[in-house]
């Protein structure tokens, strides 16, 4: 039998129904490799008992032909989800030890498809950050690592952010797949830097009900997986209407899976110039190039796009999110949950708890977002970059209008840097990151990252196609065809043990 | 706003005349099962933080769902003022750090509230009317509650009121004095409680007023204004009003000039003191909320509802004038509270409704306001004092006679025209009976009866005498008659 960790969800679905291994085992495998890669620090918590617990249920359920779409599967959950009974913090220190009574609508359809939960995954704080280096559990290490470092000398990389414990966990093979959440590009930045697929669906396909908020009105959450198939697979359990959340959308979810093999023959797929930014790495460039060529060939016509707005798209952003973060970060004061320090007064308790929760970089941002938020302000700033937020959907739209049916892009400007390598100093510098990503989030698009090569030192790099609004399908059928052409990435092998 | 100065209005400073501009902030607690924005329950007088969501006390990850009942209610209050509907409206953050809040901001509508301007029309003592303009209607949360004096170092926090809904309901500054203030505060309250979209408890803290107050000398642009918060009965509006205006003259007057400020109102001291500066004014940070979408709804929505409107306070006053032929001062009395018109008009339907106006306010308002009762504790019925009503129209009893009557069955209960059979209370109209006592009081009162000759006007004394001596149940006008009769008066 091969290693039960090197199988894909999709792989070990049929495994499970051919009973060739038991969820049980399937799932000791993963608590097994979790034991043997803490130096990743890719879970913040394990759920060992609930995790054997659910697989011995998942295996009854098998014997007696009630599986469901993920029984028996054992995936992580982004520790910004509430989990019932289990700690969830956003990584933050302001909630340490948070324990809701209440299961998030996402975690809870998973649970509801049978699939099986392991625990929970580092992230940066509150989501904000690009490298999952501002979780309050410290930095997450990415099984990735440059070629032709010398033993002893080798950089330690980030698995980007903000869910870099999902990438990271997915592409070390802790769990067969993980949940994650995309505010500006923290499903695909993350995934393009660990060679795994991530996918954002369009806002609104998913409820956010029991997600803690960063940004609210960009905030969706999706998976991170080893294959297109498998984000299509935890997708379609995930998706769905909620009445709790008014943001979701009330509408059926498609047969993600039954995409996949569609192709895109006849597909227009559109190349927005403006991406071409000026400094991109020539391994980006023929990436992209590469990717262009794998959608030509099999069929699609590739006609260049324009999206004028793009470069004001990572400005108006990070007015946008901070402003909206200022005020979801508000109830964080100490009263009634997480961390309190005590005060002589309630104002002095208040800022004591806050500078003590909140890290460096939630504390930027909340103090960016209270600044536009601001009297004298908010017209120059917020209510500006809301505009620019129209604008830039509208060149989605022409564009879609004009018959595309989806755009590629490359998913980040790089590949995965060093731990502690950008944004010590300057802020913009890790900000630059999600350039290519953010503007997904503005129009409320979907948007999934495929790996798509590497670069010179080994390391993986992601191929961003971006849909219309609810055509996930589309994706799943372009990143079919860029995944069987680049081929399968080849995990990193286990240097971590 | 730039009426012309009514003189009566005014208030008499050391330097001359001033005027008095008020504006009026309403906070109406919505009628509804449900809290705004969560399924939590509104029931007021439960154990502290017993109905509180996860919603309410703004646990990680949670989201508001905008409750469809407090939309109607909202929607239907808007068209009891008279006021446009918005079919579109957002709400938005407003954005404040207090224990009793726990999402660290409110729920608001700013920008675009779900109604937008309307009128009340307010009747004044004197027979008056003023127009007083709405200038926006919106829906909001309520806060919590923070407790100060369980604990010697620490305050308590109960959420049960956290998130219920509130319409706030802003006037425009047409009011000039702290009585057309009260007048129009009675007169709001009324709506309300006729559409059954706030119960206008104010004790309970269901309705509750924010009142700017300037004042300025006749003619004169507006001057700065104070808001006094959270005035929560009619009674410290007028006092507050009074108290205030009167600071702010005596600062002018002094040399001195107003700073915008907000101000508490003292009611054991019945005066104003301030409790923040403009300086010290949150900055509010009103951002549109994206955890929900605009409220949209349909015309057909508004139409709908509107269908459905109750007959309201002024509708319902012209209709007893022209209908029952009320003086002004009576239907206005008889509006005041739905019940009591719907009380009054279960007696005058088929009757006179001027006898039953006449009833309902002198006698059974005058014994349920000495008995501190509402009507709806009243222990004579509509049917009953109905059937007392009767008995006077068919000439059964006296005037005199049904007073008694409604005594009895104030304090006994019973059908009235039983009570009146079997106790003997039927008037008397036997001339024979009535002449036997006529005569009687004649021949005892001889030096009278010579008098009465010379002053005809004496004759009300006869009458008298012989009601008394028949217990009052002999028919007034055959007494009248007979007397005049027998002693020769025309």
């Amino acid at each position: 039998m091969t290693n039960l960790t090197d199988l894909t969800l999709a792989e070990a679905r049929d495994g499970l129904a051919a009973k060739r291994f038991s969820a049980v085992e399937l799932t000791k495998a993963h608590q097994q490799a979790m034991g043997s890669a803490r130096s990743l620090n890719a879970f913040v918590a394990d759920t060992p008992d609930q995790a054997l617990a659910m697989a011995v249920a998942a295996d009854e359920r098998i014997a007696r032909g009630e599986a469901r779409p993920l029984e028996g599967l054992p995936i992580g959950v982004k520790d910004l989800f509430c989990t019932e009974g289990v700690q969830s913090t956003a990584c933050s220190n302001i909630l340490k030890g948070f324990t809701p009574r209440y299961e998030s609508t996402v975690s809870a359809n998973l649970w509801n498809a049978g699939a099986v939960m392991l625990g929970k995954l580092n992230c940066d704080e509150f989501a904000m950050g690009s490298s999952n280096e501002t979780s309050a559990f410290g930095p997450v290490v990415s099984p990735w690592r440059r070629a032709g470092e010398e033993a002893g000398k080798r950089t330690q990389l980030v698995p980007g952010g903000s869910s870099g414990g999902s990438a990271a966990a997915v592409s070390a093979r802790l769990c067969l797949a993980a949940t994650a959440t995309d505010t500006g590009g923290s499903i695909r930045q993350p995934a393009a830097f660990t060679g795994t697929v991530g996918i954002k669906p369009t806002y609104g396909r998913c409820s956010r009900w029991g997600i803690v908020a960063f940004a609210s009105s960009l905030d969706q959450a999706g998976p991170i997986t080893k294959t297109v198939r498998d984000s299509a697979m935890m997708l379609q359990a995930m998706a769905g209407p909620d009445a709790k959340d008014t943001t979701c959308a009330d509408l059926p979810v498609p047969d993600f899976e039954a995409a996949i093999g569609r192709g895109v023959k006849g597909l227009k797929i559109g190349i927005p110039k403006e991406y071409r930014v000026p400094g991109m790495p020539a391994e980006i460039e023929r990436l992209w190039e590469a990717g262009q060529a794998w959608l030509r060939e099999a069929g699609a016509e590739i006609v260049e796009v324009s999206l004028p707005h793009t470069k004001y798209a990572l400005p108006a952003y990070y007015i946008v999110a901070p402003a909206e973060a200022s005020s979801n970060l508000a109830r964080y004061d100490g009263v009634r949950y997480g961390l309190r320090v005590e005060g002589k007064d309630i104002l002095d308790m208040y800022e004591r708890t806050r500078a003590a929760g909140f890290g460096r970089e939630v504390k930027r941002r909340v103090m960016i977002g209270t600044y536009v938020l601001s009297a004298g302000y908010y017209d120059a700033y917020y209510l500006r970059a809301q505009k620019i937020r129209t604008l830039i959907k509208r060149d989605f739209e022409k564009v879609y209008a004009d018959g595309v049916d989806a755009i590629l892009t490359p998913t980040t400007p790089s590949a995965a840097f060093g731990i502690g390598e950008k944004g010590s100093g300057d802020p913009v510098e890790m900000y630059l990151n999600d350039i290519f990503t953010v503007t997904v989030n503005m129009a409320g698009l979907p948007g999934i990252s495929v790996p798509g090569g590497f670069d010179a030192k080994g390391l993986p790099l992601g191929l961003q196609l971006i849909g219309r609004p609810f055509d996930e399908e589309t994706l799943f059928a372009a990143g079919q065809v860029i995944e069987d052409a680049a081929g399968r990435v080849a995990l990193p092998e286990p240097w971590w043990g | 706003m730039n009426a012309p100065v009514d003189h009566k209005k005014l208030i008499k400073g050391a330097t001359g005349d001033w005027e008095v501009v008020i504006g009026m902030e309403i906070h109406a607690q919505v009628t509804s099962k449900a809290k705004l924005f969560s399924g939590a329950a509104t029931a007021f007088g439960a154990e502290p933080n017993a109905h509180v969501s996860l919603v309410d006390a703004a646990m990680p990850g949670m989201l508001p769902v905008i409750n469809r009942e407090c939309v109607r209610q909202a929607v239907r209050t808007g068209l009891g003022l008279k006021a446009q509907i918005n079919l579109r409206s957002v709400f938005d953050r407003k954005n404040y750090f207090y224990p009793d809040l726990p999402q660290g901001y409110q729920i608001s509508q700013y920008k675009f509230p779900i109604v937008g301007e309307g009128e009340v029309i307010v009747d004044m003592a004197d027979g008056t009317q003023i127009q007083v303009g709405i200038e926006r209607l919106h829906l909001e949360q309520d806060a919590g509650k923070s407790i100060h004096d369980l604990h010697p170092s620490q305050s308590f926090v109960d959420l049960n009121r956290s998130g219920v809904a509130l319409m706030e309901i802003v006037s425009k500054p047409d009011l000039r004095s702290s009585e057309e203030a009260k007048a129009y505060v009675t007169k709001l309250r009324t709506i309300l409680r006729y559409l059954g979209t706030c119960d206008g408890d104010m004790e309970k803290g269901n309705l509750r007023a924010d009142v700017n107050v300037s004042v300025r000398r006749p003619g004169d642009p507006l001057g700065t204004r104070c808001e006094i918060k959270n005035v929560n009965s009619i009674r410290f509006i007028g006092q507050a009003i009074e108290h205030e205006a009167r600071r702010q003259i005596g600062i002018i007057e002094d040399g001195g000039t107003i700073d915008q400020e907000t101000r508490l109102f003292d009611p054991g001291k019945g005066e104003t003191r301030s409790m923040r500066s403009k300086e010290e004014a949150h900055d509010y940070r009103y951002f549109p909320d994206p955890d929900l979408l605009p409220l949209e709804f349909t015309q057909d929505f508004v139409d709908e509802l509107a269908t459905h409107l109750p007959e309201l306070p002024d509708e319902k006053k012209e209709r007893f004038i022209a209908e029952y032929g009320l003086s002004v001062y009576d239907a206005g009395v008889l509006i005041a509270e739905r019940e009591s018109a719907d009380f009054f008009e279960r007696i005058a339907k088929g009757r006179d409704g001027k006898a039953a106006a006449n009833w309902v306010i002198n006698e059974l308002f005058g014994r349920l306001n000495k008995e501190g009762l509402g009507i709806e504790d009243s222990p004579v019925s509509a049917d009953q004092l109905g059937g007392i009503v009767d008995l006077i129209g068919e000439g059964v009893i006296s005037g005199k006679i049904a007073k008694d009557l409604f005594e009895i069955v104030w304090s006994e209960g019973g059908d009235p025209r039983a009570i009146v059979d079997e106790r003997g209370m039927k008037q008397v109209t036997d001339t024979g009976a009535i002449e036997k006592a006529v005569d009687e009081v004649i021949a005892a009162n001889a030096e009278k009866v010579e008098q009465v000759k010379e002053k005809p006007s004496m004759l009300g004394w006869f009458v008298g005498q012989v009601m008394k001596s028949t217990g009052g149940k002999a028919n007034p006008q055959a007494v009248n008659a007979m007397l005049k009769d027998k002693l020769g008066i025309e």
